[in-house]
């Protein structure tokens, strides 16, 4: 599937706002993902050409951004923070809890594709630790407690 | 304590409307077209009199870093870029003056670049900022409407545009040179310096690198006289500063207060104590995963400002981002923690640090077990001194630096562990 006529245009778009097309490669990624959930190769060399950068430039920055992700992910990313403030408030057994329940370990998917699970270094959510970002959206929550993980995973959990 | 009447960020908690009315109605974009009037060189004075000092963890006084800026331009473009790559462990200030008190930051951007003859101004915020973003964008929108971003910004004569550029997850980015790399579009790996960002800086221009808070402090500080802003804080130590203080005291919260202000003051007043009390403090990091850790018993009369946590207590004020721990905590594995992350975001440019962040996160990993040699906590001290100083960015630094505050201040506690272990009596849980 390629991409929309619409994501099309907004890359266009992001040459002129970010003066240029190496410093669009970045939002240009971001766009995809926020589509898709993921960039896939035949997404990234047709970015690539709609900028006029090489695959090679584009895959090195797609690859060095953690939030860029170059797999398949499920449908909700759950993004549990890694920082110090949360381990200190029990960030070790909220993860213990969402792995238990999901039955998933930290970058893999569930088999019915609903979740990913990714450690992610500090979120900046310190004062609300421990935290984690979920969805598409992106929304911070916490602090999470085993008991409250129902909450960011969602009714449809199993 | 900082009385409400001296906050410069009146709506640190989102109390109040953030758009662009209840930002004026807080005293916001009041009279910005007279603060520029006030010309390149006042302001830069009022800035070096006032004794900020850069909000972003170094330090470095703000007046003094925008006057290496070129007075006449060569021809080429001089930027402003502002740091909200917040990312350090710990840290969570500056997202709060994005999401609640945006103009502040916006109206900073506009005097601030003037005042470096800048006409564009960056700000690149953290991937991981979402509501940050929509919140700021949305803000800058409004600026625009209303006149005081684009042509003639706010009547000041003036042109001015303002770019957000959202990142994607690399803690490096925060470090000024990988930060300039990530917005021309490369991987975010820093640069040599010299030259450094004023005389070279994005696209080969002359740039300052200023942290969000420095810049959004500056519309009030011109309004109110450096002298206001410097009667907080001692001597070289000026100010009012966000602290973002986590981990085990009762409140966890962002708050402004007075620079100086004492350790024991900051966490009764605002955070409601230290969990289980003070006897039950066991360890302080008072600025942010990359200085090092600091005993209890050190900390209850500290002074929270640059000097002394340098001078008296072989650690830094960093960002302000203060992680305090209880008797409860495992430190080994708190520090461990911080190696980890280390290791996860080095970017791999120079050996030192690439090969060095693995290196003492894997003894870390012994350490906290136990599974070690007494010798080898030596070793891993001179392998921090090895990475420490010997690489292109501070990353190096910041690895090295928390885990010899722990051989500094803990070392009984792993000798202990070591020995434990090898009596065969503990277990203790590591990945």
């Amino acid at each position: 599937m390629s991409l929309s006529k619409h994501l099309r245009s907004a890359i266009t778009e992001e040459m002129d706002h970010h003066g240029g097309p190496r410093a669009a490669m970045l939002e240009s990624l971001r766009m995809i993902q926020q589509e898709h959930g993921w960039v896939s190769d035949e997404h990234l060399e047709e970015a690539a050409t709609l900028l006029g950068v090489t695959t090679a430039e584009i895959e090195d920055v797609a690859t060095f951004y953690s939030l860029i992700f170059r797999q398949p992910v499920g449908e909700k990313v759950i993004l549990l923070c890694d920082g110090a403030s949360c381990y200190l408030n029990g960030a070790e057994d909220v993860r213990d809890a969402v792995m238990k329940r999901l039955g998933i370990g930290f970058g893999q998917t569930t088999p019915d594709g609903k979740y990913t699970l990714i450690n992610i270094c500090c979120v900046g959510g310190c004062d609300h630790a421990p935290a984690g970002v979920i969805g598409r959206n992106r929304k911070l929550v916490g602090p999470l407690t085993p008991e409250t993980i129902d909450e960011i995973l969602g009714e449809d959990a199993k | 304590m900082l009385q409400d009447k001296d906050r410069i960020f009146t709506n640190i908690y989102g109390m109040h409307e953030r758009t662009l009315a209840g930002a004026q109605k807080r005293g916001h974009w009041d009279g910005t077209k007279d603060l520029i009037g006030l010309g390149r060189d006042k302001i830069i004075e009022i800035m070096k009199a006032s004794g900020l000092r850069g909000r972003g963890g170094a330090g470095f006084p703000t007046g003094l870093k925008w006057s290496f800026m070129p007075k006449e331009s060569d021809g080429r473009p001089s930027y402003l870029v502002v740091n909200a790559d917040e990312s350090e462990p710990g840290t969570c200030k500056d997202r709060e003056i994005m999401r609640n008190d945006p103009h502040a930051l916006i109206e900073g951007c506009l005097i601030a670049s003037f005042a470096m003859q800048a006409h564009a101004c960056y700000i690149y915020i953290r991937g991981e900022y979402i509501r940050e973003r929509e919140a700021l964008q949305a803000a800058i929108d409004e600026a625009y409407d209303a006149g005081l971003l684009g042509k003639n910004a706010a009547n000041s004569g003036w042109d001015f545009d303002l770019y957000l550029h959202h990142g994607a997850g690399a803690y490096i980015c925060g470090e000024e040179t990988a930060l300039l790399e990530s917005l021309e579009g490369r991987k975010g790996m820093p640069r040599m310096k010299p030259p450094f960002p004023a005389g070279a800086g994005l696209y080969g221009c002359p740039t300052t690198v200023n942290n969000v808070e420095s810049i959004a402090v500056v519309p009030t500080i011109l309004r109110r006289g450096a002298e206001w802003f410097a009667g907080f804080g001692r001597p070289n130590n000026a100010g009012t500063k966000l602290f973002a203080i986590s981990g085990h005291v009762n409140n966890p919260c962002v708050v402004e207060e007075a620079m100086s202000i004492t350790f024991e003051e900051l966490i009764d007043r605002h955070c409601g104590g230290i969990r289980g009390g003070w006897d039950n403090l066991k360890a302080v990091i008072p600025g942010g995963s990359s200085v090092p850790c600091v005993r209890g018993e050190n900390m209850r009369d500290a002074i929270m400002d640059f000097d002394y946590l340098r001078g008296e207590l072989q650690s830094g004020l960093g960002t302000a981002a203060v992680i305090v721990m209880d008797k409860q905590t495992d430190i080994i594995k708190a520090i461990w923690r911080l190696s980890k992350f280390y290791k996860h975001e080095s970017c791999g440019q120079c050996t030192p640090c690439r090969e060095g962040t693995g290196w003492m996160m894997r003894v870390m990993d012994r350490l906290v077990r136990g599974e070690a040699r007494v010798e080898e906590i030596d070793m891993l001290f001179e392998v921090t001194k090895q990475v420490e100083g010997h690489t292109i960015c501070a990353l190096g630094d910041a690895a090295a630096w928390p885990i010899q505050g722990l051989i500094r201040n803990f070392r009984d506690e792993i000798e202990d562990r070591i020995r434990t272990r090898r009596d065969g009596t503990v277990q203790v849980a590591a990945e």
